[in-house]
């Protein structure tokens, strides 16, 4: 295997007693879809917002391109090449879904002292909003607010900022949540493609996606690994099976 | 000697701080509300004090009756104005509130005039305990700290043993929790509003006897009550005591160090301890 | 709800005018004329912040009295002081102050930056007032005006009223003008993203913390040069313009004129300006003339129940429903 462009080891979170991530260690390849599955409260969130920087661990080590990240900010990871998109849809809701990836762009080429030149005209932010938005099919809809925007489009939205910072890795906090069918088939579309060039960790209730999409799968349970690898082999995984895949009407 | 003398001033003042900024703190906490008039709540205090006691005579008989009424006051207020401030954003409430500074103000000048008042420590509390042969402490400021402490006790009581102050204190962690699980929301808001606005209120009166009831005190002791709920952490009751306590050390030492620069003093504290800890000493943010 | 941009044409008649005003106004109008254009600047100098940046800062008079204050302590007893000089100095005093005070209260959120900055305002009041460094509650004097000269001779004389307005005219278009083109620019556009969505920000990628030190620093130099102007007026300066007073009543200004919309600063300034001669006239109020701040207080209460996006938010509601261009910027939103 290529060397991993994430490497978690021994990842723990506690919040007063309680741990809600518990010596958690994965890897991550540089290209693909790892994802992360368990049952409500088992900490998958938790570690999305450590490995973002939302939270600091308590213990462990995330090393990203061979540096240790752990003590960055979010804003700072973000830089290194990280995006996430959020369980809660976290856009800018009243600038308009261009304005939206424009901004997102903008972090990249910041130009904060270039106070004479209006932002828009700025033609690469411009183009690689334009850029993203097509890669999400949102073009159509770049002129619109983005509060106008219907949930699927929103979380459609968030992906397309997300890529317009360049990212190696892509974090995806249960990007098909409240979704329809329709629009989950679209989004299951979108990020198979774009597991193609980049890395991404997915953490998602929707077991046809994720079996669909991944190529390796970590199951947690209580804020602890249970198993880890293949999807054939954590579907055959009996304490996988017992712990979560649960009864047989359950399992894909 | 002359230490152990202004120790017990800076306690005194702290304790004081702490009646001030506990409704603040706790306003603040469970009711999301930035009240700036809360100065003037102490400041009405001080002057319902020093009219009642001019009129019966007795700041004994002045300070209940002033209790009633700044409880009443407090009631009116949050049932007319501040419980629109609830879901608003932070401006609307400090901008609010700013104007009832400015009303409050300016009905003090129409009703009670602008000049400096005094108001007589009671008779029976009017003499000092002899600490050596030069130095004695006057049993007033004696009687303002065990007050306070004695106050101080009971919220923690309330707080921390009874149905009540569990109530409060579901209602300052999760407001829609604690509404769920069938706390009487806007009761309670109503009633920790006016128990607020009487601890200032009383503070105020307590207080009166040793320092001036003049224009503007009010305001002076907000703004250090601000710095104290800032360094304790909003919500807190125990950072309010240590910043309080803090606090009164912070400005005694001040005044007894280089008292033209006592009234920076305090300030340079909250300003060490932002750059040591921006979230405050006692908050879980 | 969406802005208005108000059209240039009308911007340029408005300026217009206000140049005309000279020719025929007496003095008691010029001075408050002048009087409302330094306090547009101030306004204008806490929308970037409040209204644009959404950082509520309650403690922004500070930085216009530390320029007045600086004006006063540098310029010489009985001589004029250089305009070139001094105004430059000002104005980079009030800027350091807000770097140094902002550095130590930006990490802070909420309500906690609300009472800071208002805790630090206090703290140089309490300078200014406690200590001989600025002559104490008395105040100072600032005798004889500054001299604006250029190449040898003076185009405005600051002691006459007439160009002493148009002195504060020039000042306030150029202000309006660089804080127009800096909303524009990319840095302002990362300034409207941190009101709508912090959190969205840093995880994009801006250094939170820097913008918004950017922001706070910025105000603070402007305001600084409406202290500076406002200390050539009235010849004296003393701690209350550090006052709490005084940074709630630009905040006022801000919200009267609805926030957000550079407009909205001119308007608000203007209108509170006029409301306090208004409520302290005796002609109207006789005896209760002085206790003006009875009315203005109401006022406050009333607009923030009732009125919340102010003036200026009833001017894009009438603009929007004619037609006029709407500009996709950020909205206001708070309620």
């Amino acid at each position: 295997m290529a060397e991993p462009i994430l490497q978690v080891r021994n990842l723990t979170k506690h919040f007063g007693g309680l741990a809600a991530v518990d010596n958690v260690s994965l890897e991550i390849r540089p290209a693909g879809l790892h994802a992360v599955i368990g049952p409500n409260g088992a900490g998958k969130s938790t570690l999305i917002n450590l490995l973002s920087g939302e939270l600091s661990a308590s213990s462990g080590q995330i090393i990203f391109r061979g540096q240790e990240i752990g003590l960055l900010a979010p804003e700072q990871r973000s830089r290194r090449g990280i995006a996430r998109s959020f369980q809660k849809t976290n856009i800018f809701p009243s600038f308009t879904a261009l304005e939206n990836c424009r901004l997102a762009a903008q972090s990249r080429q910041p130009r904060p002292l270039a106070w004479m030149r209006d932002a828009l005209s700025y033609e690469s932010m411009m183009f690689t909003a334009k850029q993203v938005l097509a890669a999400v099919e949102l073009s159509g809809r770049a002129g619109d607010l983005a509060l106008a925007l219907s949930h699927g489009e929103q979380r459609q939205l968030e992906i397309a900022m997300c890529l317009a910072t360049e990212p190696e890795l892509l974090l995806l906090d249960e990007p098909l949540a409240g979704m329809g069918t329709e629009e989950s088939l679209r989004m299951v579309e979108l990020i198979k493609k774009l597991s193609a060039s980049h890395a991404i960790l997915l953490v998602e209730h929707d077991m046809d996606a994720v079996f669909q999409l991944a190529q390796v799968l970590t199951v947690m349970v209580d804020g602890r690994l249970l198993a880890s690898g293949t999807p054939e082999q954590i579907r055959a995984d009996r304490e996988v099976q017992a712990a979560y895949l649960g009864e047989p009407e359950n399992r894909p | 000697m002359f230490y152990l003398i202004q120790l017990l001033n800076a306690v005194q003042y702290g304790l004081l701080l702490f009646l001030l900024s506990s409704g603040l703190t706790l306003i603040f906490g469970i009711m999301g509300v930035i009240n700036l008039a809360h100065g003037s709540f102490y400041m009405a205090g001080a002057y319902l004090a020093y009219w009642l006691a001019k009129a019966t005579g007795s700041l004994w008989i002045a300070i209940p009756i002033g209790i009633i009424i700044s409880f009443a006051i407090g009631l009116f207020l949050e049932c007319t104005l501040i419980r629109r401030l609830y879901q608003r954003n932070h401006l609307y409430q400090v901008l609010l509130t700013f104007g009832l500074i400015l009303i409050f103000e300016e009905l003090r000048s129409i009703f009670f005039g602008d000049e400096v008042h005094g108001v007589a420590v009671p008779e029976l509390l009017n003499y000092s305990i002899p600490l050596t042969e030069t130095f004695s402490y006057p049993v007033y400021r004696l009687f303002i700290t065990a007050v306070c402490l004695v106050v101080a006790i009971f919220m923690y009581w309330i707080i921390h043993k009874t149905r009540t102050g569990m109530m409060i204190r579901a209602g300052n962690s999760n407001r829609e929790m604690a509404a769920a699980l069938g706390v009487n929301i806007p009761l309670l808001f109503t009633l920790v509003f006016a128990c607020g606005v009487t601890l200032a209120a009383f503070a105020g009166a307590i207080a009166a006897p040793i320092s001036s009831v003049a224009p503007g005190m009010g305001n002076q002791i907000l703004i250090v009550c601000f710095v104290v709920v800032v360094i304790g952490g909003i919500g807190s009751i125990n950072g309010a005591m240590v910043a309080s306590l803090l606090i009164g050390l912070a400005d005694t030492l001040g005044k007894v160090l280089a008292p033209e620069y006592s009234g920076v003093a305090v300030y340079l504290v909250m300003a060490a301890i932002l750059l040591w800890r921006p979230q405050g000493l006692a908050s879980t943010s | 709800m969406l802005h208005v941009t108000l059209p240039r044409w009308f911007l340029l008649s408005l300026v217009l005018l206000l140049a005309l005003m000279p020719l025929g106004a007496t003095t008691f109008y010029l001075q408050l004329g002048a009087k409302i254009l330094i306090m547009a600047i101030f306004a204008l100098s806490l929308d970037l912040l409040v209204g644009h940046t959404g950082l509520i800062s309650f403690g922004h008079a500070a930085y216009f009295g530390v320029a007045a204050y600086t004006l006063a302590l540098i310029t010489p007893k009985y001589e004029a002081a250089n305009f070139w000089l001094t105004l430059p100095v000002a104005v980079a005093a009030a800027g350091i102050a807000a770097l140094v005070i902002g550095f130590l209260v930006v990490r802070t959120t909420g309500v906690y930056f609300i009472m800071v900055t208002l805790a630090f305002a206090q703290m140089l009041y309490a300078v200014f007032h406690d200590t001989k460094l600025g002559g104490g509650s008395d105040g100072i004097y600032i005798n004889v005006r500054p001299e604006l000269t250029v190449a040898g001779f003076k185009p405005l004389d600051l002691e006459n009223p007439a160009q002493f307005f148009y002195l504060t005219l020039i000042v306030l278009v150029v202000v309006y003008w660089f804080l127009s083109r800096i909303l524009h620019a990319p840095f302002g556009r990362a300034l409207a993203g941190l009101r709508v969505n912090e959190q969205r920000m840093r995880s994009i990628g801006f250094p939170v913390f820097f913008y918004k030190l950017g922001a706070f620093t910025l105000a603070g130099a402007v305001a600084g040069l409406a202290g500076y102007l406002a200390a050539c007026q009235f010849g004296f300066v003393n701690p209350e313009i550090l006052a709490w007073h005084q940074s709630g009543m630009v905040l006022m200004m801000v919200i009267l004129g609805g926030m957000g919309r550079l407009h909205g600063a001119v308007i608000g300034a203007a209108a509170y300006v006029l409301l306090q001669e208004l409520f302290s006239s005796s002609a109207l109020f006789g005896g209760y003339a002085k206790h003006w701040q009875l009315p203005m207080g109401s006022l406050i209460v009333i607009i923030v129940l009732a009125l919340p996006h102010g003036i200026g938010g009833m001017i894009d509601l009438a603009w929007r429903r004619r037609g006029f261009r709407q500009e996709e910027v950020a909205q206001n939103a708070d309620g």
